[in-house]
């Protein structure tokens, strides 16, 4: 006899409002991947932020685990369909590290070791919405998730969340990145399903 | 490790969609290195969300190529030249 709760009725419709349009809900950790994966020994890593005027303020391995983390739980939004419920991460918030930057710049050139980019507003990153990430699922990131740090913007698509991040560029308009001047859009919201140049 | 990357042939369909000639039987030569090679010869990464195809002797981009609904977007900036055989 089948017996289906309502309990589990409800939470299947809760998911439901969760995918954004065009996605599918994936359970495992997809890797995408547009070139070797960088190995960056943590005593030569460091994350820096330059401003439009010039002006770099950095940050070695040891001062980002000195800043004080947070633990966001989120959902992810890869621009090939699969979405991902509720993962874990632990990392550092932008609103930290930018809290001595001064800067009138309205946008952001974030790059990795390994040369990728990625462009997106400087308000995007703010306010709660933005973290370097260090540890996913409890565990230290792997490399080929994007350790050992990676930009988490989960309320873009999946490819502004810059694998193996190395620093963010502000500038005062607006630069396309790797995939965003291969025809990808220039902002990514998975709510208007904003994928490619025109959407 | 596993191989994260394909050979330059994967390139064959989707560069069959735009060029009437098989681009992958070409020589390309490299904008950064200057390494020339078959386009066959190339490191691919993707397909999704685009192929990417890497110089086997400097690893930079030497071809991208993202084929959305109704358009495909190829980027060659990492080309010097293609040589392409042609009959007389």
């Amino acid at each position: 006899m089948a017996i289906i709760s309502r309990g589990f009725r409800g939470r299947r419709t809760e998911d439901r409002d969760r995918l954004p349009p065009g996605q599918y809900e994936e359970r495992g950790f997809p890797v995408l991947s547009a070139g070797p994966t960088p190995r960056v020994p943590l005593d030569r890593w460091e994350f820096a932020i330059d401003t439009e005027a010039e002006r770099t303020h950095r940050w070695t391995w040891d001062e980002l685990m000195a800043l004080p983390a947070e633990t966001p739980t989120v959902d992810i939004h890869c621009v090939t369909k699969w979405s991902k419920f509720d993962t874990t991460w632990e990392g550092v918030s932008l609103d930290v590290l930018f809290e001595d930057v001064e800067t009138t710049a309205d946008y952001a050139l974030v790059h990795s070791y390994g040369g990728y980019t990625t462009n997106l507003p400087l308000e995007d990153l703010l306010d709660g919405k933005a973290w370097i990430v260090h540890r996913f699922d409890g565990e230290e990131l792997e490399p080929r998730h994007g350790g050992p740090a990676r930009l988490l913007v989960p309320h873009l698509y999946f490819w502004k969340s810059a694998k193996w991040v190395r620093g963010i560029r502000l500038m005062t308009e607006e630069w396309p990145g790797f995939w965003e001047t291969a025809g990808y859009h220039d902002y990514g919201d998975p709510w208007r399903e904003q994928r490619y140049q025109g959407d | 490790m596993s191989i994260e990357h394909l050979d330059g042939n994967a390139l064959a369909g989707p560069l069959g969609e735009i060029f009437a000639v098989d681009v992958t039987a070409a020589t390309g030569r490299c904008a950064s290195c200057g390494l020339a090679g078959p386009v066959a010869s190339l490191r691919v990464y993707g397909p999704e969300p685009g192929l990417v195809a890497r110089c086997p002797g400097c690893e930079e981009v030497v071809l991208r190529l993202v084929r959305g609904p109704g358009a495909a977007w190829l980027d060659l900036r990492g080309t010097i030249s293609l040589r392409v055989p042609l009959p007389d």
